[in-house]
């Protein structure tokens, strides 16, 4: 097997995501990693670290702009030249993008969604979460090279024992027209303080178990103290509580944060399939039989209105 | 001008996997994609009153003319189904092509897809089809206006909001956030049933049976089971310091 | 002792009656209009299109659209939920010779039956009563029924529009001449939303109203046309599950008895009835009679516990619930019919007409026969170019020459000998059955359901709890209707919000859906209803109960499949 790893950069800075998704790759056998765009080569150490034996960097002006397309003709160019036949990217606006574009350039399958992925001998096995996360299917490539896109948070980011300065290789390919037709003409960093739900990578929700609306500051303080977002169950909207656009659940949104924190919700399943797919669920509820702890990471059996204070003033200590 | 919107038929209510063919199960009914239905209405919404021709095109079974004629019912002029038994079991590689072709036969100025698959989660066949089609893509799109022959999209990515522009002919996927569908009139939906509607297949497509379909495909299903439990499930009684307890447990798992 | 209907919902039935209100050039003109794609309804789109291909002059003047069918549901069989075991003679009669069971959607011929008397723990099996031997009858999932039927009636041309609610009835100088649809894209207080969709007046030379249970319309009809039967209608609540099972199921199973309890005093009368689905699904529900007096009856909860009975939990071992459903069964028999079926321009069909057999536990061969008949006078109607408007008497003769008024006046006063129940003790049934309903125990006067007045006696503490597993909550319940309703809509639901705590417990006991809870309790000994309108899934329980459901949005409720 030769793998390669898509690594996306951000401001300087390689995306811990597809870092993730390196580490998995080196654990399954050598790696080598690309990365496109204006200062790559100075990111090619940090993959090594991070298990890449070679790094092919391309800072061609075309990709200067974080776009999809022109980074398809740099893979399909490093996909050739290396001779890979495994190539594996971490989800994010532009990877997937990226990914099915080559996909339709090399006539390659490409597997998504993945929460995982083994090798079963030599043969590579991919894990994919299916409606709504209930089944599990395993999925696989009849030719190469195989394709995979990860789910975001699969993997945790880890250095490797043996990591050391990989070989960087420069990248420069002919780029299709219709690759480079796009331009971006302006940038607006994401708006500071209210986090939108469906984008947040943290989730402080509250349902009936709060009592009454008031007690909301509860969530909102939490949330703050954590940098997240507060979410709503569809009861206490019904209730008024707080406002439907917070609403997660079956008719309301369907969140998948790196952690769910659920102060005083039951967990009925309508609830459950807007947000069982977060990363990390913990969950406080006075009823130890509420459904909620079946699918929580950490179930706390308490009340929220005596844990709920003491935590958020020892997130905020920590925090600094 | 021409839009192109493609739209997915899928399956309502619970929806399961059938063991046999390890495929979803398309037996049942179905519905508009509800994602499809932010793009068929931002079709309608650049049409407005002007000429523009707005066509709804779909892969899938016979039945999804169902859906098509939803998205005729909200006002799309035109309907283009590809249905043919060897298309069943298409991948993205074999569904791209197939969409490409029916797309290239159609020669739109552009094609709207909707942000995702409700049934397979799937977000990502647009930037295949553009590959094919050679145009280019611009997904997440939550703002999108056309002028003189070129678009300009304001899109959501995990950094923030791009702004950008790109000569038509081009492939755009569109986010839930754009807007808010139109309920179809009624008559609307009456009107929809005489609205002309096309069924192709994969021959009409100057495709070949082995190019399309499981044949096609280079992705396959291996095998389904139940998800991992939440392996390290933990579950406490609050005895006065559990909010250490959660403390501690985040920072374990670096989640702060 | 309360008694619901002491405290009666703000409603008002001559609120859903006006002219049309749509500038002339701008209403949807149509043929016949047929309002509901339930058996009865879809039976009389067939009929219409195969009297409209017989003569072709008349269909020239019935217009562009000879037929329109407006269905609520997000498609027909959507909001279809039954037994169901069905006499396959409407069906025959509407499809003529050539027809077959075996090319509609179905579970076989039922080839043997069983019938149980339940305890806590023992089941005794007794001979069926003749009323309830199903020899000859198919078992069918409704649902499925409804869909062949409307590709059916859409090859036949009529014109289906599902996810369209029936919210008015248009009535101009004493004639129905159509309905108005429901609005689309209104917030939860009544605003128009940015996608607001406004009804539209569709009017039609005749309306046929085959609603079902509880018709919205039906019942606003009956009111504005002075309808009502010899007694008021009375209805029974169904709550049904389809279940995925690891072995086949033989037989057709009825059961009577436990968890319902037998002193009169509580009038707790239903049964069960477990029905093979082929090989490996079963369906399982229980139908109990809404004059029930316990605060915190639950036929929701019943079901569950009914399951926990070593003789069903059998059945049920290793398998896994599919789907879920509720709904009324209007259970007053022949003296609650309307004491017309048609008024001018309008005819009323099936369930919402009242027209189901309770003690052989039918009604949809009447719904279809009934269907059947209204195309047929509607059609004669508009072939001697009468005005319908004094022309649809021909329905009522139709009706009272049809077996449909056979069979239920046969069985006309059963009910009141037995109070009433879903079973009959075998052999009253028995006998009246053989006399063909001359044999007459003499006759009580019905009460309305919500007239029952309220007993508390703790009729929770044997329910159980849920597992998830072989037992259910009621959200879960709602989960496996496929009911995923816009939450900011306004409430559909008309009931009085402050009342006496036993009557919000028994109407949140009721509720299989999870649509009321007991908010705070007032100074007066009140307490505040709480609402949760996108739970509901149309069952009409609370109309029968003290309420009035009245349409949501087109499209919302449950999204029934296999029920």
């Amino acid at each position: 097997m030769s793998t390669l790893v898509f690594l996306e950069s951000h401001g300087g800075e390689l995306q811990k995501g597809s870092l993730g998704v390196l580490s998995k790759a080196a654990s399954l056998g050598d790696v080598d990693a690309v990365i496109v765009g204006e200062g790559a080569k100075s990111l090619a150490s940090q993959a090594g670290r991070y298990g890449a034996k070679k790094v092919w960097a391309c800072e061609d002006a075309e990709v200067a702009q974080p776009l999809p397309q022109p980074r398809v003709d740099v893979l399909a160019q490093v996909v050739s030249d290396g001779g890979y036949d495994t190539v594996l990217f971490a989800n994010s606006v532009v990877a997937a993008d990226v990914a099915a574009g080559l996909a339709a350039r090399l006539d390659a399958g490409l597997n998504w969604d993945l929460a995982d992925i083994e090798l079963n001998g030599a043969d590579l096995v991919g894990k994919r979460p299916s409606l709504q996360d209930t089944v599990y299917a395993d999925v696989g490539w009849t030719s190469t090279p195989r394709l995979a896109l990860f789910r975001a948070g699969s993997f945790d980011a880890k250095e490797a024992s043996g990591g050391g300065e990989p070989e960087v290789v420069d990248v420069s390919p002919t780029y299709a027209a219709h690759s480079t037709s796009v331009k971006l003409v302006g940038q607006d960093a994401a708006e500071s303080g209210g986090v939108n739900i469906e984008d947040a990578d943290i989730i402080v929700a509250g349902g009936r178990g709060l009592g009454q609306a008031e007690n909301f500051t509860l969530a909102e303080g939490l949330a703050k103290s954590l940098g997240g977002a507060v979410g709503a169950t569809r009861a206490v909207v019904d209730a008024g509580w707080y406002p439907y656009s917070a609403q997660i659940g079956q008719t309301g949104k369907t969140v998948s944060p790196k952690l769910y924190v659920a102060l005083g919700i039951s967990g009925a399943i309508q609830h459950k399939v807007g947000m069982q797919s977060s990363g990390t669920i913990v969950a406080i509820n006075k009823d130890a039989n509420a459904p909620i702890f079946e699918f929580s990471d950490l179930g706390v059996v308490g009340d929220v209105h005596e844990i709920v204070p003491k935590l958020t003033e020892l997130i905020r200590a920590k925090r600094g | 001008m021409k839009i192109a919107v493609c739209v997915k038929h899928v399956p309502e209510g619970t929806s399961r996997i059938d063991p046999g063919t390890k495929r979803l199960d398309r037996s049942g009914e179905g519905a508009l994609n509800h994602f499809d239905a932010n793009a068929v209405e931002e079709a309608l919404r650049l049409k407005g009153d002007s000429d523009t021709e707005v066509v709804a095109v779909s892969l899938g079974p016979q039945k999804a003319l169902d859906s098509l004629r939803k998205a005729l019912a909200m006002g799309a002029d035109r309907a283009v189904l590809v249905s043919d038994d060897a298309a069943v079991g298409s991948d993205l590689v074999a569904t791209s092509k197939l969409l490409a072709a029916a797309l290239a036969k159609e020669e739109p100025d552009l094609v709207l897809f909707g942000q995702q698959a409700s049934d397979a989660d799937g977000a990502v066949l647009w930037a295949a089809v553009a590959e094919r089609l050679g145009r280019p893509v611009v997904s997440q799109a939550m703002e999108l206006t056309v002028d003189a022959g070129s678009l300009h999209v304001k899109r959501q990515t995990e950094h923030g909001y791009d702004t950008l522009e790109a000569p038509l002919p081009a492939v755009v996927a569109v986010s839930d956030a754009i807007n808010e569908p139109r309920y179809p009139s009624l008559k609307g939906i009456m009107g929809a049933k005489k609205k002309q509607q096309d069924v192709l297949s994969v021959a009409d497509l100057g495709l070949d049976a082995g190019d399309v379909g499981e044949v096609g495909s280079r992705t396959t299903v291996l095998a389904l089971g139940t998800p991992p439990a939440r392996g390290d499930a933990k579950k406490i009684e609050d005895d006065g310091n559990a909010a250490q307890a959660i403390v501690d447990f985040l920072a374990e798992k670096r989640l702060i | 002792m309360s008694r619901p209907s002491n405290f009666p919902p703000p409603f008002n039935a001559a609120d859903f009656v006006s002219p049309p209100t749509d500038p002339e050039d701008e209403r949807i003109e149509v043929g016949v209009l047929v309002v509901g794609a339930g058996p009865a309804g879809l039976a009389c789109a067939i009929r219409l299109g195969q009297l409209i291909e017989s003569d072709p002059e008349t269909a020239e003047r019935m217009g562009e659209v000879p037929v329109a069918l407006i269905e609520k549901g997000k498609q027909a069989g959507s909001h279809l939920l039954s037994g169901a075991v069905v006499n396959p003679r409407s069906l025959r009669r509407l499809f003529g010779e050539g027809f077959r069971m075996q090319d509609i959607p179905n579970y076989g011929e039922v080839h043997g039956e069983a019938v149980y008397v339940l305890t806590k723990r023992n089941a005794l099996r007794i001979p069926p009563p003749p009323p309830m031997k199903n020899h000859g009858n198919w078992i069918l999932s409704l649902s499925q029924l409804g869909r062949y039927l409307a590709e059916k009636a859409e090859e036949g041309g009529a014109m289906i529009l599902p996810e369209t609610a029936a919210q008015k009835l248009l009535v101009d100088h004493g004639r129905v001449v159509g309905v108005r649809t429901g609005d689309k894209g209104r917030g939860r207080e009544g605003q128009e939303l940015g996608n607001f969709e406004p009804g539209a007046d569709l009017v039609a030379k005749v309306t046929v109203l085959a609603e079902g249970t509880q018709g919205h319309l039906s019942g606003v009809a009956i009111d504005r046309f002075g309808l009502r039967g010899n007694e008021p209608q009375v209805w029974e609540l169904g709550v049904k599950e389809v279940w995925k099972v690891a072995k086949p199921l033989e037989n057709i199973v009825h059961t009577m008895g436990w968890p319902l309890r037998t002193a009169a005093k509580y009038r707790e009368f239903g049964g069960s009835f477990i029905y093979p689905m082929g090989d490996d699904m079963v369906c399982i529900g229980l139908v109990v009679g809404l004059d029930y007096r316990d605060s915190e009856l639950s036929v929701h909860d019943l079901l569950q516990e009914l399951k926990t009975h070593p003789k069903i939990r059998k059945i049920l071992e290793g398998g896994e619930r599919v789907e879920w459903g509720a709904k009324t069964i209007p259970s007053g028999g022949f003296h609650s019919l309307p004491s017309k079926l048609h008024a001018p321009g309008l005819l009323l069909c099936g369930d919402g007409a009242g027209m189901v057999n309770i003690p052989r536990l039918k009604g949809v061969h009447y719904a279809i026969e009934s269907g059947r008949l209204a195309a047929e006078s509607a059609f004669r109607a508009l072939q001697r170019g009468e005005t319908p408007a004094t022309s649809l008497s021909s329905y009522d003769d139709a009706i009272r020459d049809s077996f449909i008024w056979k069979d239920l006046n046969e069985v006309r006063d059963m009910r009141q000998v037995f109070q009433r129940g879903f079973f009959m003790g075998g052999a009253f049934a028995s006998a009246m059955t053989v006399s063909k309903g001359r044999l007459s125990a003499g006759k009580k006067k019905a009460e309305p359901d919500a007239d029952a007045p309220l007993l508390t006696t703790n009729r929770s503490a044997s329910y159980p709890a849920p597992d998830g597993k072989l037992t259910f909550d009621k959200l879960s319940s709602v989960f496996a209707s496929g009911n995923k309703t816009r939450d900011d809509q306004p409430n559909h639901i008309r009931i009085e919000r402050k009342v006496p705590a036993d009557v919000a417990r028994m109407w949140a006991a009721m509720c299989p859906a999870h649509v009321y809870e007991v908010g705070a309790e007032g100074d007066d000994g009140t307490v505040t209803l709480e609402i949760a309108p996108s739970n509901c899934v149309q069952c009409g329980a609370i109309t029968a109960k003290g309420g009035r459901l009245t349409p949501p949005e087109g499209g919302s409720g449950p999204e029934y499949t296999t029920t």
